[in-house]
């Protein structure tokens, strides 16, 4: 027998914003159940023959029992796939103000470049003759790469950010193995308290422990902190920059000349690299590596929900320990070094991804940087930072900007304007949602208290901004004006209302179950 | 009632003759939201003060809670691992995190007493 079919339960189990219709569909936004409880024994997308007679072969690894998986026809899963998308909210809907993920709009060009042939179709084991284009492209993203950053070398294969902290950070420790003879003695990494996650997360795991630097009142790196802390116990640093609260570090040339004294190495995270691209060079300022997210400054923000892609500059006392594989220019055209007995006198760490790294992010990447060009990379920041200080400056007189004077690219707001309205950033943010925005970072840095970090991207133009700022001072006044049961309400649009959070966490379903076993529901 | 002292990272120790037990304070647990999980130390880990002790999960962050005083540890809450919501409900009791052998008690001297942390709390807001 098959799955009941009982299409409110979904939406009663959780609360949809409508549960009065027969089936709890919102007009033509329709309620979608799980691929599983659409299950229709017998229904399939494609017509097979029928085998006939033949003798089994697979002896005792023969499948048993049924094997569990949903029957339904072409136009169901269609049906099933678009409406799931319906219900997803994107970068080409609206304004996107997700602090610290730069959610730019993804040019249609690079969606035209990566589709063409040549790219699309190739397969990494293709001999090397049959896909040159495909490596000079590789070669050109990294040329840019180093231009942009004034670094003289770059490991191409990282898949995202954190996998790109972790080619640096790897990269940090065999160097300091390399200059001692074994495995290095040094054992802490210096991190800022609003640093990323993934910074402390890094270096623990690449056995480091891990050293809060405090920021100082102006919501900087505090450097006499820093300075307190070195000793020949330090393997780096971890700084990113701008910082998390959308703020420049200037004493990054202090910084850099401490941690080098100190025998240490520099890593540098890249992550808003949108608010200084074109402006600064990182290697000017002393780093030795930083990661950049092609999936945030050169466009498909988060990936487009397929892969990132975190490629790594590396100063030249970390360039000997890149990982495998990099494209090398010959006089029979391009060629891949895959293997450490390939690499003449450079002393590779390993290997990091299988292949070459995400093609379809350098693809993307590149058509980005080409269209753009240098001076067009160079007003890409200034306008995402025009935009993030003209959003601050038109709120500032309502809601209380975490620290004062002018901000990079993400504009940093804490709590105090909620102050006594019973109003919380979390319920904040659900609003937001009923007025058609996806809401801003919450609760990030740690270092605010109920942060908002909100970054523009220079996408928005300032008629959308100026949308966004009437809708942040209306939800302002409407807290203030003492409404805050219907702060505590929201979302109420949405195809969902508030989910439990802390229900989630402590008694996570991670997986659907049928209502009678499987195995039962075949006989 | 047994001493207890906090420190500026909103823990708690409450002695009792050699022994300590630690916790976060209510104000700690309020400003983390819901816990929704306490990686605990193993039994028999010497601490000195300010190592970390265990790590706190929220639904908003995650945080280490550093030791307010040096010593072994001798017992943990094995309850917070079924019921982590004990340190949101009841901080300063049932959500207990761990019992200290104390090694040097002279470190108490330098924490703060409920009434000065009151203050501190209030200073902060």
């Amino acid at each position: 027998m098959s799955h009941s079919r009982d299409l409110s339960r979904g939406a009663a189990a959780v609360g949809s914003a409508t549960t009065d219709t027969v089936h709890g569909h919102q007009g033509l936004l329709l309620e979608e159940p799980l691929l599983f409880e659409i299950d229709n024994p017998g229904a399939i997308g494609v017509d097979l023959p029928d085998p006939g007679d033949f003798t089994p072969r697979l002896g005792g690894v023969a499948r048993q029992g049924e094997i569990g998986l949903p029957s339904v026809s072409e136009p169901e899963v269609v049906r099933h796939f678009t409406r799931l998308s319906q219900k997803n909210y994107a970068i080409d809907m609206g304004t996107y103000p997700l602090g610290s993920c730069t959610m730019k709009h993804n040019p249609r060009l690079n969606e035209k470049m990566v589709r063409l042939p040549g790219f699309a179709n190739a397969h990494p084991m293709q001999p090397d003759s049959t896909v040159q284009g495909a490596f000079e492209l590789i070669d050109g993203v990294a040329h840019w790469l180093k231009e942009l950053t004034g670094m003289p070398a770059i490991a191409m294969s990282p898949a995202a950010g954190a996998h790109g902290e972790l080619c640096g950070v790897m990269a940090i420790r065999a160097a300091l193995d390399d200059r001692e003879g074994g495995p290095t003695t040094r054992r802490r990494i210096l991190v800022p308290d609003s640093a990323h996650g993934t910074n402390p997360a890094t270096a623990a795991v690449c056995g480091f422990s891990v050293d809060a630097i405090p920021s100082d009142a102006r919501g900087r790196v505090d450097v006499k902190a820093f300075a307190d802390k070195l000793d020949d116990d330090v393997a780096g640093i971890m700084i990113t920059n701008p910082n998390t609260c959308g703020l420049f570090e200037p004493d990054m040339i202090e910084i850099a000349e401490l941690i080098h004294d100190a025998g240490g190495y520099f890593y540098c995270d890249g992550a808003n690299f949108n608010a200084i691209v074109g402006r600064v060079r990182p290697g000017d300022l002393g780093i030795d590596c930083m990661h950049i997210n092609l999936h945030k400054t050169f466009s498909t923000p988060h990936g487009g929900g397929g892969p990132g892609a975190g490629p790594v500059v590396l100063s030249d006392a970390l360039a000997p320990f890149a990982p495998v594989p990099w494209v090398v220019h010959g006089e029979d055209g391009f060629s891949l070094v895959e293997h450490a007995d390939d690499a003449g006198d450079a002393k590779p760490f390993g290997r990091l991804k299988g292949f070459h790294g995400q093609m379809g992010m350098f693809v993307r990447a590149y058509a980005y940087m080409l269209s753009h060009g240098r001076d067009g990379l160079r007003q890409v920041a200034n306008d995402a930072v025009l935009n993030a200080n003209y959003v601050v400056s038109c709120l500032s007189d309502v809601m209380t900007p975490a620290f004062d004077g002018p901000c990079m690219h993400e504009c940093l707001f804490d709590d105090r304007f909620l102050k006594d309205t019973g109003v919380s950033t979390l319920d904040f943010a659900k609003a937001m949602l009923d007025e058609g925005y996806h809401p801003m970072t919450m609760y990030f840095p740690l270092v605010v208290h109920g942060a908002m970090l909100i970054e523009p991207t220079e996408t928005e133009s300032k008629r959308g901004l100026d949308e966004f700022i009437a809708v942040m001072r209306a939800l302002v006044d409407r807290a203030r004006a003492g409404d805050s049961d219907a702060f505590v309400a929201a979302p109420t649009m949405t195809p969902r209302r508030r989910l439990d959070e802390t229900a989630a966490a402590r008694q996570p379903i991670l997986r659907w179950s049928p209502e009678v076993p499987t195995a039962e529901a075949a006989e | 009632m047994a001493d207890r002292k906090y420190t500026e990272d909103h823990e708690w120790v409450e002695v009792d003759g050699e022994t300590g037990v630690i916790g976060i304070s209510d104000y700690a647990q309020e400003q983390l939201g819901d816990v929704v999980f306490v990686e605990l130390p193993d039994v028999g880990k010497v601490l000195d003060q300010r190592d970390e002790a265990a790590v706190i999960e929220s639904v908003k962050a995650a945080a280490e809670v550093y030791t307010p005083v040096s010593g072994e540890v001798i017992e943990v809450n094995e309850e917070l691992n079924n019921d982590p919501s004990l340190v949101n409900s009841d901080a300063h009791g049932e959500g207990w995190f761990a019992k200290l052998q104390l090694t040097d008690p002279t470190e108490l001297d330098a924490l703060m007493d409920e009434a000065t942390y009151k203050t501190f709390v209030e200073s902060l807001s």
